[in-house]
């Protein structure tokens, strides 16, 4: 069986961390683009694929494809082991107890929307409230203002102070007696804060509210335990994991999986079908109609088996060391301004440089070769907050190195040299 | 700096970007639009003052980035005393040029040929071209709001 790099023993020799080393495990990075060395800013958009990855992908469709819990020849055995071994691999990467605790999505958005969707709209009544906070990205907030406008509920948002903190003791009162669910991210895509998630799932619970937390910029960045962080569900996407695009997990507490009616009708999410009557499957099948994201799941799977191959304690230290380098040489642009100086950060800065719109930094970084993300990254209300239409957004992973920084303050220095 | 990048940011649109020209609210506007690219995050109001098939009067206002503010600019000051035949006219060279990269348009183009370059950076075209579509959209009076994306 040649499946998931997975059964290859992992951490046996595990080796220091070092970039230049890692960069090498991702083709994509040695291109040159515009003439120039690609200097790839855009992590939190989306993350590059490790080869493992990639040929696990393309091992699955040379050697293994089939429909997985359906047939019994061998290619489906191997498509469905190799399948289901991906989801213990999640569960086991953000510490979830049990594999069936795991419901794969197409991605974080999907995920969100499918526990609005069952558990909030059981939950969430007219005259109720879904509390969400000043800092989501679009995609944790439209799918409770839908909720919201169907039930007649009401959306109410915590604050966030100048530096992109939330305001704990506001959203703490914001958790009322009528508040049925508190939905917040783990790390701001737009300014990097990271939330102290583990102490405000505790203040909802103390007011018996369960918590979703988008994970999608949190997995990528941090250590996720969701046991220990006590929320009842997590999403996260696979593509900015270093796994493919198309998949995406939601893990919920089984209590709840079990009590929340499901979401699509289709095959694989039954046990029996008649015109009378339907018996659901066990969760997650429960949640997962229809031929799933196989392939997706496979290379998800091989991107945590990677994640356990390199030395992560050694790729965080070396993100957190490019981030206070990279906050320390954009402060030397003159007119810049970095937006999001919250006390915890993940690896992402946003900035605003005098008059000029990111829109134009840029088409003229990219002359560069450098990629960066400009616009309202789809978190429009924080925009407002920080009174920007728009920013210019590096986001950084344990790939990029100090000279990338470099790279990217000298880009700065043209875009300072052409609007002079 | 490369050509290319020359070429789409010259001084006249560094200019125009920096000093919008026609940069107000209208009173009296016959019809007035809203044009904006959620994408980058340009958003402006486009105010025409109709006299017959006269544009009499034609500003803007609002945000955006370098092109789109230098083109809305430009095609203000262009189409102001022009008639709606004369505007169609010139948005369909305009589109030409900069949409279809066709640049013998620039000729009959005045002071906009100085936004030829634009076509050679397709993430920029719809920067360039949101207030013309506004401008279409107020002249035929079809919608309020225009988008780019």
């Amino acid at each position: 069986m040649s499946t998931v790099a997975g059964n290859l023993s992992i951490g046996a020799r595990r080796e220091p961390f070092d970039a230049g080393r890692i960069r090498q495990d991702f083709p994509i990075l040695a291109q040159r683009v515009r003439g120039k060395p690609l200097v790839y800013l855009d992590s939190a958009a989306t993350s590059q694929k490790p080869r493992a990855v990639i040929d696990a992908v393309s091992r699955y469709y040379l050697e293994d494809n089939a429909n997985v819990h359906r047939a019994v020849h061998a290619l489906s055995e191997r498509a469905t082991a190799a399948f289901d071994a991906a989801r213990g691999k999640v569960a086991g990467y953000i510490g979830a107890g049990e594999a069936r605790e795991i419901v794969f999505v197409r991605g974080t958005t999907e995920g969100v929307n499918l526990v609005a969707q069952t558990f909030g709209r059981s939950r969430v009544g007219a005259g109720d409230e879904v509390l969400i906070t000043a800092m989501e990205h679009h995609s944790n907030i439209v799918p409770w203002q839908m909720l919201c406008e169907e039930k007649g509920a009401r959306l109410v948002v915590a604050p966030v102070d100048d530096r992109g903190d939330l305001v704990l003791e506001e959203l703490e009162k914001r958790l009322g007696a009528r508040t049925r669910i508190l939905a917040v991210t783990h790390v701001s895509n737009a300014l990097g804060t990271v939330n102290p998630v583990k102490r405000i799932v505790r203040m909802a619970h103390a007011r018996d509210v369960p918590v979703l937390v988008d994970g999608a910029q949190g997995v990528p960045h941090l250590p996720v335990d969701v046991r220990d962080l006590d929320c009842d569900f997590y999403a996260f996407s696979g593509h900015k994991l270093f796994g493919p695009t198309g998949i995406g997990v939601l893990y919920g507490k089984a209590e709840h999986l079990e009590a929340m009616p499901p979401w699509q009708g289709g095959g694989d999410m039954i046990l029996s079908v008649t015109f009378e009557r339907t018996i659901y499957n066990r969760i997650p099948h429960k949640f997962e109609a229809g031929t799933p994201d196989m392939a997706g799941v496979i290379g998800l799977g091989a991107a945590i088996d990677w994640l356990g191959s390199i030395d992560l304690a050694g790729a965080e230290a070396h993100e957190r060391d490019l981030l206070a380098y990279g906050t320390a040489r954009l402060q030397e642009v003159p007119g810049l301004r970095i937006i999001g100086t919250a006390r915890e950060k993940a690896s992402v800065l946003s900035f605003v440089l005098e008059d000029v719109h990111p829109h134009d930094i840029g088409t003229i970084l990219d002359r560069e070769g450098i990629a960066i993300r400009t616009g309202h990254h789809c978190a429009q209300p924080l925009m407002q907050r920080f009174g920007v239409p728009a920013t210019a957004r590096a986001s950084l992973a344990f790939y990029n190195t100090r000279p990338e920084i470099d790279a990217l303050v000298q880009g700065l220095g043209r875009v300072r040299e052409i609007f002079r | 700096m490369s050509s290319d990048l020359d070429d789409l940011y010259q001084d006249v649109i560094l200019d125009h970007g920096r000093k919008p020209r026609n940069f107000r609210k209208l009173a009296g506007a016959t019809s007035e639009v809203e044009g904006m690219n959620p994408l980058c995050g340009d958003h402006y109001r486009l105010y025409v003052k109709l006299d017959g098939d006269k544009i009499s009067d034609l500003t803007f206002e609002g945000s955006g980035c370098a092109i789109s503010k230098a083109s809305a600019s430009l095609m203000t000051s262009a189409l102001k005393g022009k008639t709606v035949a004369e505007a169609e006219e010139t948005f369909q060279r305009f589109h030409a040029m900069v949409v279809e990269g066709d640049r013998t348009q620039a000729q009959g183009l005045g002071k906009l040929a100085v936004l030829q370059g634009v076509c050679d950076f397709p993430t920029r075209v719809k920067c360039a071209s949101l207030v013309w579509h506004a401008l279409d959209s107020a002249i035929h009076g079809e919608q309020k709001k225009v988008s780019t994306e």
